[in-house]
Formats: structure tokens, sequence, C-alpha cells
């Protein structure tokens, strides 16, 4: 189905995928004696939704925390938008582009949602700590621009309900939208979803399944998720890695995923408990 | 029937627009909270918004007389969107939005809509559904406009478009269909269609109200004539736009006297946007009122001790003296002072936190309000009333005017209308906002609406002596004889039970048996809540209604209910014997209720028939799988084994002895 060629592909309903966003070559990490990604390469391409699965204690967290620049591989390189990145801090990975979520909710517990999305803003303010305290002029025009961004994005999420409501008050599904909702604050060209949908149920599942595409599709970001719920991942997902013990056992479109041997062996077919 | 003189000019809604736009076009027309601030439009805006509107569909090839049905949540361009298809002459049939593609495809095929306004993809979902379904029985869906283009880029626009869209269209065509337009406008008169509404029914299939501009602008002048309406009056619009009520409020009366209609940002902030705007007219079902006063009382329970008990205290102080002297009865000085200083503490406070402190004038119609729930809010001081009226009447039948409020009447009839009891005691009324016809059925019409004009109710009714208020028993069809021939008006009693803050929904069964037996439907939030206070562990709604400890409370609720019909020597044969709690939620997806709430008996009788069966025959418990819809059209199964209790039931007989 997946027309594969270095300009991109189309995917099977129809939208256009463009060309390598982030490439990983050879990767391995390694902590102490364990390996916790031996040797795997894959790329990310502009548009699409990619998803890293695997059992338990694959390596997709760590994986993923390389793509973020959290963690440095001893060996491969990883390319982003045609450049080869070294280390980074993290406000470096912010203004490069990239956002992420966490699989434990890393919020701001006693702050409001409204600001806890206006904190994904900050890459994009300039003005400095003392005219933002004094609020005025420039910095005054500056919050109400940036506020203007963040209530599209709680429209889209449709969060308007508790935009004044403290995150800690919140149940587990919403805070995971709200974390959402942040990571989208910072404009990211790649948005890094760790479990977006753990712990949640059904019709939880069903509306952050619906989220991810609309995201895709409005914004044409790019989506590299790591998942446990089989269906969703299949059902969302452009493009499928499957890890196993730190290893790379498949790669392709969710249905060639699904046919593989060696993934069915290590993953799908076999319980797991 | 006394056919009224047109208003000049002003025999349409466009006239009135366009009578608005002249006299203060710069005033606020319509408000909507989006990203987070409330934007709003003049009269002149809201007028070349809709004209362009007009235009467009024009171009879409709208003709007059069609029905275009429209599909959402009250937002300003769906209103404008009904305006802008009288423009054409044509007729807007506003449609419940939380409607399945089931009820949806019935009133489709029956009004013939070629066009679709609809707010999202949620809906544009279903009309695409229901139009598979449809294909082949002749109409032929022709276009869909949709309000919010947010995920729509993938469908195929051969067929649809942005309503933005067709609104640049419109404009790009303004010189060469303007003349068109207005020669359309200029040609409505107070005989055309206005609008299109499709009864939810307790029984049978949906009927289409067909209501005129006669219909509605009458009653919009002589309703807003009767609360004084003016230009200042603010209105938040939340009640389903299929529902005739909002078209009168929203749409007719806002365009009379000129009033701002604000629209909620969602539905989830709508109590936050209530507070934001502080209407001065306002309008809810019984339901509304009673959550309101739930939640008071939920959070005054986990006040603090000092605030409780000042909330008490002053609270029994407005139940003694506030309802006086908002009738501006006489009040003893030192209770108007009290009351004052209550006002300060308490009162003012907690209207202003429940958005009502400007209240002027709100209604609640549709039910029964508790007596209790009403007189709390009459004692805070805000004008509550209550209105008697359907669809077919373009709202208004009976009402309260200022200073003659109370809980068990619906009031005097409504400016222009003639009301009259027929020996069966139904209730019949006459007036100008009658409407003309049920859409393609004649028998209904005929039965409904004789020659003269006289329109039966369905309910059974009559006046007070005295007041010449007018007391509603029951539905009609509903009273009927116990085996032992005692009046049964099964409304009554489940009123009566709803009236706990605990019983969410109540239904009486009893026609034609020796005793009468209930379903009873508990108040989650309520019941939760107390479930919560005393450690009670729930998984469900399912497990909660089943615990011990719920079926005491609401065994004893019935117990209350029983001593009170007692006192009724007419309805005393009414007295709940057996009843249980209900695993289910009733819900309007299933069937079991209509879209605005109220309980379809038969429907009800026949799903649950095992039930009714073990209330009569004496079990202790019952085994019941149910089906159910879930909100995405899906069926699925509930399984429960439910508990059957007995109540105590005051002795009729001794009584009327002792008597």
């Amino acid at each position: 189905m997946n027309q594969m060629n270095s300009e991109g592909y189309t995917t099977a309903d129809g939208r256009k995928i463009g060309g390598v966003l982030m490439e990983m070559k050879n990767i391995t990490l390694k902590f102490g004696g364990v390996n916790a990604i031996t040797d795997i390469s894959f790329d990310i391409r502009e548009g699409e939704i990619r998803a890293i699965i695997g059992p338990n204690g694959a390596g997709k967290s760590s994986m993923l925390n390389v793509i973020s620049g959290f963690y440095v591989p001893q060996e491969g390189e990883v390319w982003f938008k045609g450049y080869k990145r070294g280390p980074m801090k993290p406000y470096e990975v912010a203004r490069l582009g990239i956002a992420r979520t966490f699989q434990n909710i890393a919020l701001f517990d006693g702050m409001s949602v409204l600001d806890n999305i206006m904190t994904g803003r900050l890459t994009h303010m300039q003005t400095g700590l003392l005219a933002q305290s004094i609020w005025w002029g420039k910095a005054e025009k500056e919050e109400t621009e940036n506020r203007a961004k963040v209530e599209k994005i709680i429209d889209f999420l449709e969060i308007q309900a508790i935009r004044k409501t403290p995150v800690g008050r919140l149940p587990y599904g919403l805070k995971k939208r709200v974390e959402l909702a942040r990571a989208l604050a910072a404009e990211p060209q790649l948005l890094l979803l760790d479990e977006p949908m753990a712990g949640m149920n059904v019709e939880e599942k069903e509306d952050m399944s619906r989220f991810i595409l609309d995201v895709n599709d409005e914004f044409g970001t790019t989506i590299a998720l790591i998942e446990h719920d089989m269906g969703v991942v299949m059902d969302l997902s452009d493009r499928v890695v499957v890890m196993d013990y730190g290893k790379k056992i498949g790669d392709g479109t969710p249905d060639e995923v699904r046919k593989n041997q060696a993934v069915i062996d290590a993953y799908l077919g076999v319980a797991h408990d | 029937m006394t056919q009224s003189t047109p208003q000049g000019d002003l025999q349409s809604l466009p006239a009135l627009l366009a009578r608005n736009v002249q006299a203060f076009g710069t005033l606020p027309a319509y408000r909507e909270k989006e990203f987070g601030i409330w934007q709003s439009w003049t009269w002149a805006e809201a007028s070349e918004e809709i004209r362009a509107m007009a235009l467009g569909l024009l171009v879409l090839g709208l003709e007059r007389g069609e029905h275009v049905a429209i599909i959402g949540r009250n937002r300003p361009a769906l209103y404008w969107s009904m305006v802008a298809i009288n423009m054409c002459g044509a007729v807007p049939v506003p449609l419940y939005q939380d409607a399945v593609a089931d009820e949806m495809a019935y009133v489709l095929d029956h009004c013939g809509a070629r066009f679709v306004i609809a707010e999202d993809q949620e809906q544009v979902d279903k009309v695409l559904e229901v139009q598979e379904k449809l294909a082949g029985t002749g109409t032929v869906l022709h276009h869909i406009a949709y309000l919010d283009p947010r995920g729509m880029r993938k469908y195929d626009h051969a067929r649809m478009n942005a309503l933005a869209d067709v609104q640049a269209e419109g404009r790009a065509a303004a010189t060469r269909l303007g003349a068109d337009l207005d020669a359309r406008i200029a040609g409505l008169t107070y005989d055309h269609t206005c609008v299109m509404l499709y009864t939810s029914g307790t029984t049978g299939k949906p009927k289409g109200v067909v209501l005129s501009n006669r219909n509605i602008i009458e009653t919009s002048k002589n309703s807003a004539e009767f609360d004084h309406l003016g230009r200042g009056e603010e209105v938040l619009a939340y009640l389903p736009m299929a529902w005739v009520g909002d078209f009168i409020f929203s749409i007719g009366q806002a365009l009379w006297t000129g009033f701002t209609v604000n629209c909620p940002e969602n539905e989830a902030t709508m109590m936050t946007d209530l507070r934001e705007i502080g209407p001065t007219y306002f309008f809810a079902p019984p339901r509304v009122f009673e959550t309101q006063l739930t939640n008071v009382m939920i959070r005054m329970e986990d006040a603090g001790r000092l605030k409780k008990r000042m909330f008490d205290h002053y609270m029994a102080i407005a139940r003694r003296v506030g309802p006086a002297i908002l009738d501006g009865k006489p009040v003893s000085a030192m209770d108007r002072f009290r009351y004052w200083l209550g006002n300060i503490l308490v009162y003012g406070p907690l209207k202003n936190t429940l958005g009502f402190s400007r209240v002027r004038v709100g209604y609640t119609a549709g039910e029964a309000i508790g007596p209790e729930i009403f007189d709390f809010y009459r004692s805070l001081g805000i004008n509550l009333k209550q209105l008697y009226g359907q669809t077919e009447a373009s709202v208004f039948i009976t009402q309260q005017p200022d200073g003659q409020v109370r809980s068990d009447t619906v009031g005097v009839p409504s400016p222009g209308v003639e009301v009259k009891i027929a020996e069966s005691g139904e209730v019949f009324y006459r007036s100008p906002g009658t409407f003309v016809e049920y859409f393609k059925n004649a028998e209904s019409t005929a039965s409904t609406k004789d020659a003269e004009g006289w329109v039966a109710t369905g309910d059974a009714g009559f006046f007070e002596e005295g007041t010449g208020h007018l007391r509603i028993i029951d539905r009609a069809k509903d009273v009927g004889k116990m085996a032992d021939g005692h009046l049964f008006a099964p409304k009554y009693i489940e009123n009566k039970l709803k009236f706990y803050p605990n019983i969410l929904e109540a239904v009486v069964f009893g026609a034609g048996r020796n005793t009468c037996t209930a379903f009873i439907n508990i108040d989650l939030t309520a019941v939760g809540n107390w479930a919560e206070r005393n450690n009670i562990a729930y998984a469900s709604y399912q497990e909660l209604s089943q615990h011990p400890q719920v079926l005491e409370t609401i065994a004893g609720h019935v117990a209350e209910v029983n001593r009170s019909v007692a006192d009724d020597p007419m309805l005393a044969g009414c007295q709940v014997h057996r009843f249980l709690i209900l695993h289910k939620e009733l819900d309007a997806d299933d069937g079991e209720l209509t879209r605005t709430r109220k309980v379809r008996r038969k429907i009800i009788e026949e799903k649950f028939k095992d039930l009714i069966d073990a209330l009569y025959g004496g079990k202790g418990e019952i085994y019941t799988e149910t089906e159910v819809t879930y909100e995405d059209g899906r069926k699925g199964a509930i399984k429960a084994t439910l508990t059957i209790r007995d109540a105590v039931v005051q002795p009729v007989g001794q009584r009327m002895a002792a008597e």
C-alpha cells in the first residue's frame, strides 16, 4: 500500500507524508553493563504518526528519551531536520521544535489548567522577567498574543470548562489532555507521546485517539508515540517500530507488522503477563 | 378565531431584523463566548452575516417553501441561519442535536429537507449515515453546510461546504442575486410559515408543528408586553434549539423587543457563563433549578460550622418572609430588617454564585416543580414564575402575573389566549399563537384542532375558584381508574416522589389494578454525595441503587409520600404499595424518555414487563436483563438482580371510617 521513496509516501487514507524529519542511526544505549537499546535504526517522516511498541522492558521509553535528547546514546547518531544532533539542554530541545508528554503526568498541580498550558508558550516569549512583572507595553501585548494561541488549543481539546481549575483537582483522563495541550502550546514540529492512553477507559481512549488524529490533521504535527494498547496503535499509526529486549524486530505499516513472524512470537501472539 | 391585525410591515422575522438595524443597529444583538472571551455582534453586524448566509443559500439553489434542517447546539450562526432561511422564503426545521441517527432519519424524510445546516463533524456524520438509509426514498440530500470545520478536511466536499464559505459565495453573488432576495423578503406575510418544530411526543412518531409568522410574532409581542420585556434584557440561550421555547425566547422575543441573546461556550461551561452574563430574563425546566439547589445543599454540607449556621438561620427567615416581600405583601419592619441583613450576608452572595443576581423575570415550565424548590428561589428574592404551554400554542397558554405566584398553579390565561375546560376535564385553548397544522398529517390536525380553532391540550385540569388560576392534574389519557374505582393519577404521585432530591425519576403503575407500584431512579449526584460522606463504596450506578441503606432511605420517602397522598380522599387509592429502584437511569437514547425528558409510559411498561409482573407477583427480588443504547448508537445489555420492597401504606378504609 505504501509507496516508500526518499521524497515521502501517501498513506492509505490519502495523506501526503513528507521527507525524513528525524533519523536514528545505529543507536546503542547502555546503563552500566545493561544494553537498553542495541543498534537500532529508523526514521520519522514529516507529517506521519509513528509508533514504537514492544513488551514491558523492551526499551521503548529509553528510545523516546533518546529522541527527546534526554539520554545521549553511547553509539550511533541522531539526525534532526538534516543536522546531526549533539548533547543538548532541555530548553534547546524545546527550541528545536520537539515537545513531549510524560507517562507519569508532569504538570504543576497547584496551577490552573490555563497557567499550565501557558508554560508551554515560554519558548515563544521574548520579554524579560522585569518587563513581565510590570506587565506593560510589549510584555502585555506578548502575553495577549500567547493567550490567544493557548485559547485556540483549549478550544481544540474541548477543555473550556476546566480552564480555571487547578490541575490537582482534575481526574486522570483530563490531566492527560492538559498535558497534551501544554505540549501543543509549544507548537512543536515533532510531538512525543509517552503512553498517552495508559490507564484510560474505552471512552477516554476514543477521545484521545481522536485528538491525536486531529492534531496530526489540523496542525500537520509529526507524532511519535509509545503505547501498550495494540488496537489503538494499529488504528492510529502510519508506521510502527517493534522493539524487544532493546532490539528492533520489526518496522513497517501496521499490516506488515501484524504479519511479521518475529513480532507475533515476541509480542502479539504470546502473552506476557 | 380572532384574526389579529398585522403590525404594519412587520410581518416576518427578516422585517423585524431590518427594523432593529434601523432603530438600534449599534446595540449588541448576539454574544458567544469563544476562546475565553465574549465575542459580540451588533444588530447591524448580525444582519450583514444573515444576509450573506441567505445569498449563499440562494447560490446553492434553495427554493421557496423548502424545508432546511438545522442541527447543533445554541450558537449565533445557527440562529442567524434560521432567519436567513426565512429570508429565502424557506422554512427552518431545528432538530434535537442529541437525536440518534434513526430519529433524525424519520424527521429528515418526513419534511423532505434537501439542505442541512450542521454544527460540527459529529452532526455531519449522523446526517451522512441517515443519507445512506434514506437512499431511494425520494428524499435526496442536496447540500450540507457545517459551522465548525474541524476534522472535516478529509470529507468529500462535492455536497458539503463550510458555512463561512457559503457566506463568502453569497457575498460574491450579492449584486447578481440581491434583487431576488429582496423580492423574496418583501413577499413574506403573516400567513407564511416561520418555523416547523417536531414535538417529541410521549407516544408514537414525532409530529411536525407548522407555526406561521403570525403565531410567532403575535405570541412574542403579547408575552413581551405581559412581562414588560425591553431592549435591555439579557438572556442565556442554552436550551435545545428544537424546542419551541427557545425559538420564542431567543428568536421571536429577541427580534421583537431587541434584547441580547448570549450563547454559552459549550454545555459544560453553562453555569460559569450564566454567572458571567447574569441574565435578566431566564428560563429553565425544573430540573435545572433542582440541580442547582442540590449543588448548593451539598456544598453547604461541606461548609464550616459558622457558615452553615448562618446559612440555616437566614434561610429560615427567607422562607418565612421572602415570598411575601417579593409579592409586595405587608411584612413587619423588624422582619424587613432581618431580611435586608440576610440579603447582605447570604442571599446576595448566593444569588451571585448561581448567576441570578439580575434576574427580573424567571420562568419554569415543562414539568411540575417541587414546592420546596420553588419557594427556595422565591424566598431569595428571585422572581421565579410558572407558565403552562406547548409547541402547538407557540409556548404560552397560561402564565403567572407578578405578585400572584404559587407553586401549585400555572397561572391565568396569557394575553390573547382563551382557555376552556371540557366536560371530561381536558383543557382547551385558542389564541393567535395556535399552530397552523401538523405537517403532512391532516388526520392528527383534525383530531387536535377543531373548526373553531380550539386545541386540545391532552392535559386534565381545572380553574381554581376565587383566583381564576389554572391547575393541571395530569395528562388526560394517563388519568385512569384503579380496579376498585379509585382515581389513578400517576403524574401526581410521581411529582411528589421526584420532589425528594434523592429521587431523579419515578414511574407509577396502577391503572386497572388493586394497588399502585413504582419504579424509582435515584439521583446519582445526591445519593453519591451521601454515600461519599458515609464511607459507602460503590462501583456503579447499579450497585449504589441496590445498596440496602439506599433502599431504606427511598422506602422512607415513599412512606412519606403515601402519608401525604392519604390525606387527599380523592387520590388515597394511589398510595405506592411496592417499589423497586431501577438498575439503569431512564434515558431518551433508549426511548424511555422524550428528548424533553418526559416519561414514555407505554414503552416503559412494555420494556420492563418482567419487573412490573414481579412487583405485582409478590417476589422479593428479580433478575433482569435490559438492552441499552450507547451514545454512539451501539447496543449492550445490563444484567441485574433487583430488590423489591414493600412500602408503608396508610390504611385508607379505617381513616375514612374514623372521619
